[in-house]
This record gives C-alpha cells, sequence and structure tokens, in this order.
C-alpha cells in the first residue's frame, strides 16, 4: 500500500505548513482508496478550530469536515486521508495523534516544519477497524506525474 | 432519510456512501442502520448502547447532541444524518500534557 500524491499537491501540504508555522496546519485529503493504496485527487486546507494550543494541537470541527465531505462527494471523491504539521517536532505520530485516529483505513500524514521549513513528511495508514486492534503504519509515499497516475 | 456513511464505516455497509433508512427520529434511523449492517452497531456504540465520544452524528447541520431533543430529535423523510469520526491530533507537547502520554 502506498500513498499516491502529485507533486503539487505534495508541495502544497507541506508549504501550508511553512504558513502557519509556528503553529499547526491541517487539512483533508480527497480522492480514492484503491487496492494499491490511497490515491489523493485533491487537499483542502483545514481551519485549526483549536485556539488553545494551536502551537501543538490541531482538530477539525465536525461541519468543516461534513462540508468537505459533501463538496467532494459532487466530485465523485472521498475523504482518503488528512495532513497537518509538526512545528520543530519530528515527522512521526505522536500518542495524542494516535489515540485521536479514528478514520481506519485513511493516511495520516505529518510533516515536520523545523524553524519555519518543511523537512520530513511521512505517511502513515491506519490500519485495523476499532480502537483495540488499530495501529499506523508508516507506508510510502509515490509522488506521481498526474492524478489517477500510477508512477 | 438518508445516512452518510465516512469511508472507514463503508467496509460495513457494502461500501455504500449514503444508506435509505425509514424512522421519525434520530435513534430510529440509527437503529434501522444498525438492523440493515449489524457490523456498524460496535463501531457506532459503546456496550451500554451510547454513541461512542469520537463518533459525531449530525441531522443537516446540527451537532445531534446540542438538539434540545438530542437523539430523540424528529426526522422527516427528506432529512439528512451524517456519521461523521472526529479528526484531531498534535505533538502533545507542554500545553496538552495532561492529554499525552509522554
Ligand atoms: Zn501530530
Amino acid at each position: 500500500m502506498k500513498l499516491h500524491i502529485t507533486q503539487a499537491d505534495y508541495d502544497a501540504l507541506r508549504t501550508h505548513g511553512e504558513e502557519t508555522y509556528p503553529h499547526e496546519c491541517c487539512g483533508v485529503l480527497l480522492g480514492h482508496a484503491k487496492d494499491d493504496g490511497n490515491h489523493v485527487s485533491a487537499i483542502v486546507r483545514a481551519g485549526n478550530t483549536r485556539t488553545d494550543s494551536a502551537h501543538n494541537r490541531y482538530n477539525i470541527s465536525p461541519m468543516e469536515l461534513i462540508k468537505i465531505q459533501r463538496e467532494g462527494r459532487k466530485q465523485g471523491l472521498d475523504i482518503v486521508g488528512f495532513y497537518h504539521s509538526h512545528p520543530d517536532h519530528p515527522a512521526m505520530w505522536s500518542s495524542t495523534d494516535f489515540a485521536e485516529a479514528h478514520w481506519f483505513g485513511c493516511c495520516y500524514v505529518i510533516t515536520s516544519v523545523d524553524k519555519g521549513k518543511a523537512n520530513l513528511t511521512n505517511a502513515f495508514h491506519l490500519s485495523g477497524t476499532t480502537e483495540d486492534d488499530k495501529a499506523f503504519q508508516q507506508e510510502e509515499i509515490l509522488i506521481t506525474k498526474a492524478v489517477g497516475e500510477n508512477a | 432519510m438518508k445516512i452518510n456513511i465516512p469511508t472507514p464505516l463503508r467496509a460495513f455497509t457494502d461500501k455504500q456512501a449514503t444508506v435509505e433508512v425509514n424512522g421519525a427520529t434520530v435513534q430510529a434511523g440509527l437503529d434501522a442502520l444498525v438492523a440493515a449492517h449489524p457490523e456498524l452497531k460496535n463501531h457506532l456504540f459503546t456496550s451500554d448502547g451510547k454513541l461512542r465520544s469520537f463518533v459525531n452524528v449530525y441531522l443537516n447541520d446540527d451537532d445531534v447532541r446540542y438538539l434540545p431533543a438530542a437523539e430523540a430529535s424528529a426526522v422527516s423523510a427528506d432529512d439528512e444524518l451524517t456519521i461523521i469520526p472526529s479528526i484531531a491530533g498534535g505533538t502533545g507537547l507542554s500545553a496538552s500534557r495532561a492529554l499525552c502520554c509522554r
């Protein structure tokens, strides 16, 4: 399983983290789940609704998520993942990320932003189907030239 | 009513993104959904029958938890229910230490 994403979308989600630095950014990956992994067709920026500690927490309100899902459906796209940034922190999932991950089968993309510059970007697939058997599995990010392409 | 199913739960609805059910209230709609797709039950509800804390249910644009009648709210045939798991996280540092295992 690999995460398929175009160079433009990949660059855009990394740039988003630089723009919101020193705060976390977050957004949604729209596309299709296929046998070889999730394919991203579009990314949507989301507002970080955590104002109390936006530098180290992110949250997308359910209503914003529903609106993004509705818009996606109109284009035949599903939510296949999410992205957020870790300002001055490694591109690894935290215990908070794991505890609050409930979108099984989706991909969680994390970019470390060091001193304002996007550094590493990693993708983690949330496997399992329940809170008891869930696990994050790192997966390769495959940059495609165009949406739907395989290499 | 129409019920929108989020991507992770479509494994239990034969891949359907929306399910059409009959019911006069939110609870009746959810019960009909679970009756049609029994595997969903454990994913939506705790063992004592309450919606799981990370599962949000919206009646059109309203969070059912905050409606005066909550799950007993009346639903008409052209209303839409949306089941949407929450999405959050963070580095788990400093200010959110209370939420963090490190
Ligand atoms: Zn995080």
